[in-house]
């Protein structure tokens, strides 16, 4: 063992400081720097001889030079095992909940982990079994979760399992198995383990495309452009375009077994809403409390900048950890452009040269490199698990022109633009039809998913409803500068179409107890129905007439959106809007 | 108020406009420091090189001048003494009254632990239908004003703030005009409210970076009142422009590269830090607050009003609506993000739809009104829906209404029914059963 490398402060500027050290520090190390009787973490961001700059992720007030320095030998590490679920954790992966003072406290760190807490430990393996990282040894029921425990990913090679502990019942730090290596060395393994959050998890055998679709019961993302399962999307809007709405959406909605919420350096009471409502409400897939399947990284706008990027990191890698026992995890990041801004805050202290707007000029593959860590893998053990990320962009002034959108959308193959003219006119969710879009519509695997669940047309008609929109557009423009009586009628059908399309599917009540979540089988039976009386051939006396008979159709389908699917009043809808539709082909 | 352990140098190595650099030990970080007198921080320290800031600047200072450390960062004396009183950036007396004895506070400290807060969820009433039956505010929330600055926006907040229920009023006046300090003084006044007030004001006559202070000195106080003795304290800061101006001085002087519009590449996290203080305790206590953004020429994409719209929890904008010759709280722009939290909870079970359906038509007659702009002829519903617009627009919109939510949605259920069939209104049914009125 080399002793520990310590330094002392030779310089503070905000919450980058220079410390002189007495031995070898490496890029990314963690330190402490103690501050009377409180010890304030960092990590190492740049060296220059015996100087090291560290970037602190506490506020640095009361620091002098001459302050003592230790280094602790490891990058920023998360702790990995039972109890993550349902846990709230800052940043650095503090558990937020067991802190006692009511204002967080500078230098109070907190135990991710429960460690009293005993688990009902189910062995997978056997003594004389040979295995490898990301292996499970056993299992623990976390919740209704299977949570494996595995070969700690830091171990490379291969291990024969020398002894394993038996089914019972056991805390995180008791040992479970002992595994020896190639060279005849033991090493013990408990249920917790670290993993370093910058570096990804690649304990699975391949990484195929994505082949799946993932449901988030929210039509204008299923039915137009569908996310899939270990894919990528974003979400960039202008402020109060409803970003956060549709986040939490998709956290309540998602079909995904774990969800990570990221809320970096946003708002604290929308992290608030998660914590007061999400253990009031019930996952309709698994009946249970969506709590239970999620997991809150928070690290607030006024929480220490710095941490703002360890949040984003620590988020994946939990993701990561879930991926590798076979779950379906979801990261939703809200917002990545805030990092980006931490990232740009540093930079600038550093006196790096800029680049666009001030940002570092490696952000974009600071963000290609995130975003590369979703994916749905296949397991050493055949088994399969995924990582969708979902994160959304806080473009400066809503111009879609800037770097972190621009780098972002190079990264990520969904993209859910949110649309200021629509949030205007409060629709909802404001996901702009024509902007948007999904790359996962053009999948071959796709393709043959949509043909073999829904049906072999299914891609056809969205397409073709895409077009409807479109032209609907086009026409809206028409009528605009010509006038009403300035173009054909066909312009007003096709704006009609294009609004029906709009109100009934596209358009989304997320504070409706009922038309909030959409499951697939109501989005495909819906949307089939607009798109036959899209197809219809209709004629109309006058632009009036027209648009008289979209506005009452409407009101209908809107009706039929509000009631249970096949309830009797939603039946009785949809036999008014038949009869409505019979009348108009026989005039 | 400086310490018994006062660190004394008498000699400069180096000016600039807003900062001076000396050799000195034992230096804290964010440590306060009188410079010939003048209050100044520690911004910089390398190794025993520190540099700081002098904040009504350094005109007149010589290298010989005297050097004070304090030994503390920026604090404030806080008690129940604090009511009705009026204080600089300093947190020094401006009424002529005593200082403030109490406990000693460093301002700007730690935030509230977001797994201690509580969900924000009493409604805040005004009277003002545009704030309440369209974006209601709700204890704990921070939401500014983004306005021109020819608009009413001090006496807006001013109403709001002497209708709202809480316990107490902290106004935070950054680069406030002597004259609208007097107004804020005297409405406080007349209103026989001045003892639950306490203002920390810095005027257009004092140095522009003092302003820095004045958030941190407000919600120090506020936290006081919220934490401690569980009070409903609401906190006025206006203008948060000029706070951010004097942020971008600074970082000029400071040498940061600026980002978008000048603005320091940390106005984000800058501006979080003042309006994440809003918060609602377990215990009951909250800090609401309301704060003024003005605008140039109603550009909301500038830096300034762009973070601060992504910070706070909605943003109103008044408008003057020529049609109707009233200034209107901005039905498309102007949005209360906690509203949901209360309206239908608190407030009657069609406030959500009403509300909705209203500004759907509002819109239409905006769109029926470009049509007329553009010389085209107007349909039936084009006109139904422009004189709806008037109405609403005279009898919910304007600012100067003070009734209640029920009757601001009985009001306009009657314009509804005036103007609409209820297909064209298209609320769910249940609703339009219970509230449609019958025509008499």
């Amino acid at each position: 063992m080399q002793t520990q490398t310590t330094g002392k402060v030779r310089g503070i500027i905000s919450n980058l400081v220079t410390i002189e050290v007495d031995g070898p520090v490496a890029q990314n190390e963690i330190c402490y720097i103690h501050l009377e009787d409180t010890r304030l973490m960092a990590e190492v961001i740049k060296v220059v001889g015996k100087n090291a700059q560290v970037q602190v992720f506490e506020s640095t007030r009361g620091l002098r030079v001459g302050d003592y320095v230790t280094f602790e030998g490891h990058l920023l590490e998360v702790a990995l095992g039972p109890g993550l679920l349902s846990s709230k954790y800052d940043g650095l992966q503090n558990n937020l909940a067991t802190m006692e003072d009511i204002f967080l406290k500078r230098g109070e760190y907190t135990e991710p982990i429960d460690r009293e807490k005993k688990w009902d430990f189910e062995p997978l393996a056997q003594k004389g079994d040979t295995v490898t990282a990301g292996d499970w040894l056993g299992q623990v029921m976390e919740g209704w979760m299977e949570h494996r425990i595995m070969v700690p990913f830091v171990m490379t090679g291969t291990y024969t399992i020398e002894e394993m502990a038996s089914q019972g019942s056991y805390t995180v730090d008791q040992k479970i198995a002992t595994l020896k290596d190639g060279d005849g060395k033991s090493h013990e393994v408990t249920m917790v383990q670290k993993w370093p959050v910058k570096r990804a998890i690649t304990a699975y055998k391949e990484k195929p495309r994505p082949d799946k679709v993932m449901e988030t019961g929210v039509r204008t993302i299923d039915t137009f452009n569908p996310i899939a399962e270990g894919g990528t999307g974003f979400i960039p809007g202008p402020f109060g375009s409803g970003k956060t709405v549709l986040q939490h959406a998709l956290a309540k909605q998602a079909e995904a077994d774990i969800i990570v919420m990221a809320a970096c350096g946003e708002r604290a009471n929308e992290v608030v809403e998660i914590f007061t409502e999400f253990p009031k409400l019930i996952d309709p897939r698994s009946n249970r409390h969506l709590m239970e399947r999620t997991t809150i990284i928070c690290n607030t706008s006024n929480m220490p900048v710095a941490a703002r990027e360890a949040s984003v990191y620590t988020a994946i890698t939990i993701c990561e950890y879930y991926r590798a026992m076979g779950h379906r995890a979801l990261l939703l990041a809200d917002s990545t452009s805030r990092w980006a801004q931490a990232l740009r805050e540093m930079s600038n202290r550093m006196e790096e040269l800029p680049g666009q707007d001030a940002f570092p000029m490696d952000l974009p593959a600071i963000i290609s490199n995130f975003y590369s860590r979703a994916g749905i893998v296949k397991l050493n053990n055949g088994q399969t698990g995924s990582v969708t990320i979902i994160g959304t962009v806080s473009p400066a002034g809503g111009n879609l022109k800037e770097p972190v959108t621009e780098a972002t959308q190079k990264a990520t193959r969904c993209f859910y633009a949110l649309s200021q003219n629509r949030a205007d006119r409060k629709r909802y969710p404001a996901v702009d039809p024509m902007d948007s879009y999904s790359k996962y519509l053009e999948y071959p695997e796709i393709m043959s998913y949509y043909a073999e669940k829904v049906g072999p047309d299914w891609i056809g008609k969205i397409l073709e409803g895409k077009n409807y929109v479109r032209r609907g557009k086009e026409s809206y423009e028409q009528i605009n500068i010509l006038g009403d009586d300035g173009v054909p009628l066909d312009y007003h059908i096709s704006y009609w179409k294009s609004e029906l399309i709009d109100f009934i599917i596209l358009q989304q009540d997320a504070f409706d107890k009922v038309d909030a979540s959409t499951p697939m089988e109501r989005q495909v039976y819906m949307y089939s129905k607009v798109i036959d009386v899209c197809r219809m051939q209709v004629t109309f006396e006058d632009f009036e007439e027209c648009s008289a008979f979209y506005k009452k159709l409407i009101n209908l389908f809107r009706q039929m959106n509000y009631q249970e699917f096949h309830s009797d009043e939603f039946k009785r809808y949809e036999s008014e809007i038949d009869e409505l539709l019979t009348q108009k082909v026989q005039a | 108020m400086a310490q018994a352990f006062q660190r004394i140098y008498t000699r400069l190595e180096g000016i600039t406009k807003a900062t001076v650099v000396l050799n000195a030990q034992r230096v804290m970080n964010d440590e306060l420091a009188t410079v010939d007198g003048r209050l100044a921080q520690v911004v910089k320290i390398v190794g025993d090189r520190v540099t700081l800031q002098v904040f009504e600047g350094t005109e007149g200072i010589a290298t010989n001048s005297e050097v004070v450390f304090w030994g503390e960062a920026p604090s404030l004396n806080v008690g129940e003494e604090l009511s009705g009183r009026f204080f600089n950036a300093y947190g020094k007396p401006i009424d002529g009254g005593p200082e403030v004895q109490g406990d000693r506070r460093e301002i700007g400290g730690p935030s509230v632990n977001p797994y201690k807060r509580m969900q924000p969820s009493q409604l805040i009433p005004t009277g003002i239908a545009g704030i309440d039956l369209n974006n209601t505010l709700v204890s704990g929330q921070k939401i500014p004003f983004f306005a021109d600055p020819d608009q009413p926006f001090n006496p807006v907040m001013a109403t709001v703030a002497l209708r709202a229920d809480v316990d107490k009023i902290i106004l935070a006046g950054m680069g406030l005009t002597n004259d609208d300090y007097l107004f804020f003084r005297k409405s406080f006044e007349n209103a026989g409210k001045l003892s639950k007030i306490i203002s920390f004001v810095n005027t257009t006559d004092d140095p522009p970076v003092e302003r820095l202070l004045i958030p941190d000195m407000a919600l120090t106080a506020a936290e006081y009142f919220a934490v401690e003795k569980n009070e409903k304290v609401l906190v006025l800061l206006t203008d948060m422009t000029l706070y951010a101006d004097a942020l971008s001085i600074v970082s000029n002087r400071m040498d940061q590269i600026p980002s978008k519009d000048s603005m320091p590449g940390s106005l984000y996290s800058d501006l979080a830090k003042i309006y994440e203080k809003a918060v609602q305790l377990p215990s009951g206590g909250s800090i609401t607050i309301i704060a003024v953004t003005t605008l140039s020429g109603g550009d909301i994409t500038h830096a300034i009003p762009d973070n601060t719209g992504y910070i706070t929890e909605g943003q109103l904008f008044l408008r003057y609506d020529t049609d109707t010759g009233k200034v209107i709280v901005d039905p498309f722009r102007s949005l209360s993000r906690l509203k949901q939290l209360v309206i239908g909870k608190q407030t009657r079970e069609d406030h959500n739809q009403v509300m909705n359906t209203a500004i759907r038509l509002y819109a239409d007659a905006a769109d029926a009104k470009t049509k007329l702009e553009n010389g085209f002829d107007l349909s039936d519903y084009d006109l139904r829906a422009l004189e709806f617009a008037k109405e609403y627009s005279l009898k919910l919109l304007s600012i100067d209404v003070n009734i209640n939510v029920t009757q601001m949605l009985e009001t306009a259920w009657e314009l509804f029914a005036k103007y609409f069939s209820k297909e064209e209104v298209s609320i769910r049914e249940d609703l339009i059963k219970k509230y449609w009125p019958e025509q008499a």
